[in-house]
């Protein structure tokens, strides 16, 4: 067995589809009039997890997580819930501290519902708050209020032992001290976990066509910078310092599925537009299924499997891809796995410059981390140390 | 063979978009010199770059055969003509081949810029000049209103003008007679020797170097030796004959004629523009007037981006040179840059247009240093040098006087415009020699130093007259000037490619401009960047280039790495069209945006 094999291993389920589109939103995730016949996704979704038995079988391989994203996930009938997740369990050897994540939406959330995917074994919820403010979430489309959030936030701290939360930042005339305000609250009311995006305008959605025409106007770069930093600082002082880019968590609570995905560990991911990566016989597969649910639902009825790309990964592109996962992390990267899976060494005179410009440092343990100041610019910083 | 009676040779002269080549392709198809099968739109106009910078570059020529209302057979031979001062020389020698010219007019839109200065130019070679009102099916033509117009800015008879519509085919016909009729014929002697003009060359892959000629007196035959005076080499030629536009061959093209030559000739640089082109054995006494060798107007160094790509570059420049003899380089080297190659043009119009083919045709990434005129230096131990290069500049202590190259520059302008074109001509340090009105026409003569001229002068000229200016120049000779390198530091480093050879007394202006450029096109980094100008460790301009401040992907979009690793790779070819210089990156276009602002 490969080292690296012995590494962590996650299960991504993605449900696709949502009651409304934000038009913020670039995700896999779409809106269907009728009703979803939940069985018959559940019957393909267990299938792609049969076929994906087979390849990683003989592994030794113990599941960490299992995490149902989307679109909207807390729009599944809790029994579908329930039979995947007994499917996962007949094929792989379940670590017993296994994190079973599910995303909910405030819009479509009850308790009926949460206890039944509580029941159905998920520990974990991630909540789409988005803001706190009425005003911001009618700016972002959303369907609920602010007390709508409140409310399901409370719900799911009685029934889930664990529960995060999104909001976005830095939104159109978006200021320092609301913002302030507004995190403030939310650390005030946060378990063991947050995480906080700065919006992005993405090609095809509602917004990027508003931008385009000039009706909406984005924070120019040095105020983004600037509720960037605010946003470190309060986490940190509240107790809940920032782990990788976007994500927040008490020490301890850190998100066992994303860390997954950043320290480049092997996963694979069922359902239309769900992405993997994984390790087969010492090859490194890049995996990707059709993401239009209907494509994806006849291709598993016929296959078995609604793969799309399916194609092992060069010694540099799994190089670069664990640059770039493995950066966005505070506790940095081990350039001994990075000449392993890339073959070569990181230029030594590019590592030095940069952090002769405190954009990067050295752990006491030896690892490669990006500071504070070079996260907000890791793209960029991405770019400079490889060639 | 024709009688000289029977032959008329001309060029057509119009605005871009007037119809130029709509008229042309229906002249060849109404006498046949095309199938309507073969006939593709627009047969004159060829290379890419041309088209879209509405200019010509190579001379091009079809034979017409015409049979007239009288039943006589004639011969017309239309040559297309290139339309930029740069490229000022091969126009004179283009119409100096021909005793008229069409000039056509949009009979909606009137005359235009391009027009006036071209027309003035043929008047100068002494033409015919038969006008041509066309697009009079438009709705909006304003036919009389027009020809007023002519007579008025133009200064030329146009009450017998032609009304046509090229596109519908109407009052074509009228066109070809009126040729004959109004257009006087070629003169020479049949029995004379052979002298003919070398019009243009060019390189065809099957055919090898093709000579564009027009005889004045005697006969080119097929098997006859000649000898081309200028560059005093001669030839054996194996094949005469004229494009229809199809390439014909012919046993013989006698005087009046123009034609096409093809020798052993290895490479058009052999074959000069305005050469004399006689028979060996029985030799013209007086080659034709107006020969000029090629000179190179501007110097500068082109270096690939990527500096493996140096063999790619030395291939390319070496096919272009191919067909164009008007452009020279070497090899040079610099520390900075590492190989490349300084090479001369005609101007800048002439450099942008290489550099473009050099990046378009052979996807070559190329940094251009900034374009220089050549200057004249006496040391201080006496020795007198040449210098078109910043990175060969001496010591001012070593230096005693700097010469600059002057020229003198004929302008004619329509009256409306002079008092623009005079603040024009002393803005540019321009002499003034003589003025001389000729009814509503105004023709200047101004001396100028080259440098004041040579980058953007016919640019701003035209802006200054909206067109209706023409221009031209020659060289006079080398007067003192004071002159200056001036360094431009990026993040403290001199850049040698962008350093620049000034006058001493707008060092200041220039300096503050290229700083402020070099601050748009460079783009940001992780640390901030100063741009300073300097003349010998002074820094007289400087910006800053602000830092980078935030760049990061927020959203994680699920386990979706290979979107995030296509974005690197987008910006590590983006990178890879820069050049790192210290520790910045500079984009190919900051050093074009310096050579295009040479002569701010
Ligand atoms: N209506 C009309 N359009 C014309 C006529 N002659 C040319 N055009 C159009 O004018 C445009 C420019 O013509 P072209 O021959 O390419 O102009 P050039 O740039 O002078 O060669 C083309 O779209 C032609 O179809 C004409 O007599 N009548
Ligand atoms: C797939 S969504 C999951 C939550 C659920 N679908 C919902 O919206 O309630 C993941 C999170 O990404 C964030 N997100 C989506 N689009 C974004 C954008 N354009 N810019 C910043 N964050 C975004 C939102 O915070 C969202 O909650
Ligand atoms: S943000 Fe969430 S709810 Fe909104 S469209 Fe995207 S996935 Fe659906």
């Amino acid at each position: 067995m490969t080292v690296e094999l012995r590494g962590n291993f996650g299960i991504y389920v993605h449900w696709p589809f949502c009651a409304s589109k934000c038009p913020y939103c670039d995700f896999n995730s779409h809106v269907r009039h009728k009703e979803v016949d939940q069985f018959r996704y559940a019957a393909a979704l267990i299938r792609e997890l049969d076929y994906y038995a087979v390849r990683t079988s003989g592994s030794g391989r113990r599941l960490e997580s299992i995490f149902f994203g989307g679109g909207t996930p807390s729009l599944m009938d809790p029994r579908v819930v329930s039979k995947i997740l007994e499917a996962i369990s007949c094929h792989w050897s379940i670590d017993e501290n296994v994190e079973i994540t599910l995303e909910a939406n405030p819009t479509s959330s009850d308790s009926l519902r949460f206890a039944g995917y509580r029941s159905a074994g998920v520990n974990r919820l991630s909540l789409g708050v988005q803001s706190l403010r009425d005003a911001t979430l009618r700016t972002l489309g959303r369907q609920h209020d602010a007390a709508e959030a409140l409310r399901s936030m409370e719900l799911a701290r009685l029934v889930f032992p664990r529960l995060s939360f999104d909001l976005i930042y830095t939104h159109p005339d978006q200021g320092e001290d609301e913002w302030r305000e507004e995190l403030s609250l939310a650390l005030s009311l946060a378990a063991d976990h947050l995480s906080l995006y700065q919006l992005t305008i993405e090609p095809g959605t509602a917004f990027y066509s508003l931008e385009r025409s000039g009706r909406l106007v984005m924070p120019l770069e040095e105020r983004g910078r600037t509720l960037f930093d605010l946003t470190q600082d309060l986490c940190l002082a509240a107790g809940l310092p920032a782990y990788e880019i976007s994500n927040h968590a008490r020490p301890g609570s850190e998100s066992r599925h994303n860390l997954i995905y950043w320290r480049y560990g092997d996963y694979i991911g069922v359902g239309a537009g769900a992405h993997g990566r994984f390790f087969e016989k010492s090859v490194r597969y890049a995996a990707s299924a059709f993401r239009l649910p209907e494509t994806w639902l006849s291709m598993v009825e016929k296959n078995g499997i609604g793969l799309e790309q399916d194609v092992p990964l060069s010694p540099a592109e799994s190089g670069a891809e664990f640059l770039l996962m493995g950066l966005r992390l505070v506790e940095g990267i081990d350039l001994d796995r990075y000449r392993r899976l890339s073959g070569t060494n990181l230029n030594p005179e590019r590592i030095a410059s940069l952090e002769a410009l405190g954009f990067i440092t050295r752990h006491k343990d030896g690892r490669l981390a990006v500071t504070v100041e070079g996260r907000a610019v890791l793209n960029r910083l991405i770019v400079e140390l490889i060639d | 063979m024709a009688k000289l009676s029977h032959i008329r040779n001309f060029a057509i002269i119009a605005h871009i978009d007037h119809g130029k080549s709509t008229l042309a392709d229906r002249l060849i198809q109404l006498t046949g010199g095309l199938s309507p099968r073969e006939m593709k739109d627009q047969v004159l106009d060829s290379m890419d770059i041309e088209r879209e910078r509405g200019i010509t570059i190579k001379a091009q020529t079809v034979r017409l055969r015409y049979e007239s209302e009288t039943g006589e057979l004639y011969i017309l031979n239309l040559i297309d003509t290139p339309g930029h001062v740069d490229f000022g020389y091969e126009v004179s020698r283009s119409l100096a081949a021909c005793e008229g010219s069409l000039l056509i007019v949009d009979a909606s839109q009137g005359v235009e810029a391009q027009t006036l200065a071209n027309v003035y130019k043929a008047l100068e070679n002494d033409h015919e000049i038969l006008p041509v009102l066309n697009k009079v099916d438009l709705p909006a033509a304003e036919p009389e209103r027009i020809k007023t117009q002519i007579e008025d800015v133009i200064g030329i008879d146009a009450s017998s003008a032609l009304m046509i519509s090229a596109k519908t085919g109407l009052g074509v016909e009228n066109v070809l007679e009126a040729i004959i009729k109004t257009l006087p014929c070629p003169q020479g002697e049949i029995s004379a020797p052979l002298k003919a003009l070398l019009i243009d060359s060019w390189y065809d892959l099957y055919l090898g170097v093709v000579v564009l000629v027009r005889v004045f007196d005697g006969r080119l035959t097929k098997g006859m030796r000649v000898r081309m005076l200028g560059a005093d080499v001669a030839y054996d030629i194996e094949r005469v004959g004229f494009f229809t536009p199809k390439l014909v061959d012919a046993e013989v093209l006698s005087s009046g004629e123009i034609g096409f030559l093809i020798a052993a000739i290895k490479e058009v640089a052999a074959a000069r523009v305005g050469d004399t082109i006689t028979e060996d054995k029985r030799a013209c006494a007086v080659p034709l007037a107006g020969f000029k060798p090629v000179q190179s107007v501007v110097f500068c160094g082109l270096f690939p981006i990527d500096t493996g790509d140096f063999e790619s570059v030395r291939v390319a420049l070496g096919k272009l040179r191919l067909n164009d003899a008007s452009f020279n380089y070497e090899m040079e080297t610099s520390a900075a840059l590492g190989f490349g190659f300084r090479c001369g043009f005609l101007g800048l119009l002439h450099l942008e247009i290489i550099q473009e083919r050099l990046t378009r045709e052979f996807n070559l990434d190329l940094i251009v240093t900034s374009p220089s005129v050549v200057y004249e230096l006496v040391l201080t131990d006496g020795r007198e040098i040449i210098l078109h290069n910043p990175a060969d500049m001496p010591e001012r202590t070593e230096i005693r006087e700097v010469l600059e190259p002057w020229i003198r520059a004929s302008l004619m302008t329509s009256n409306e415009y002079l008092g623009a074109i005079l603040k024009l001509c002393q803005a540019r340090r321009g002499i003034q020699v003589s003025l001389s009105c000729v009814g509503s026409r105004t023709i200047l003569s101004y001396d100028f130093p080259l440098n004041e001229i040579v980058f953007d002068f016919y640019d701003r000229l035209k802006s200054a007259s909206k067109g209706y200016a023409s221009f031209d120049y020659d060289f006079t000779g080398y007067r003192p000037c004071d002159l200056a390198c001036m360094q431009i530091l990026v993040n403290g480093e001199p850049v040698d490619a962008l350093a620049m050879l000034v006058h001493r007394s707008q060092a200041e202006v220039r300096g503050r401009f290229i700083c402020e450029t070099l601050k748009e096109l460079i783009p940001r980094h992780l640390f901030k960047v100063p741009i300073q100008a300097a003349i010998g460790g002074k820094v007289i301009a400087r910006e800053t280039v602000a830092a980078l401040r935030k760049d990061v992907t927020a959203k994680c979009y699920g386990g979706d790495i290979t979107r995030k690793r296509k974005l690197l790779e987008k910006q590590k070819a983006g990178k890879k069209k820069m050049r790192q210089f210290g520790k910045v990156d500079i984009p190919q276009e900051a050093f074009l945006a310096v050579v295009k602002m040479g002569g701010e």
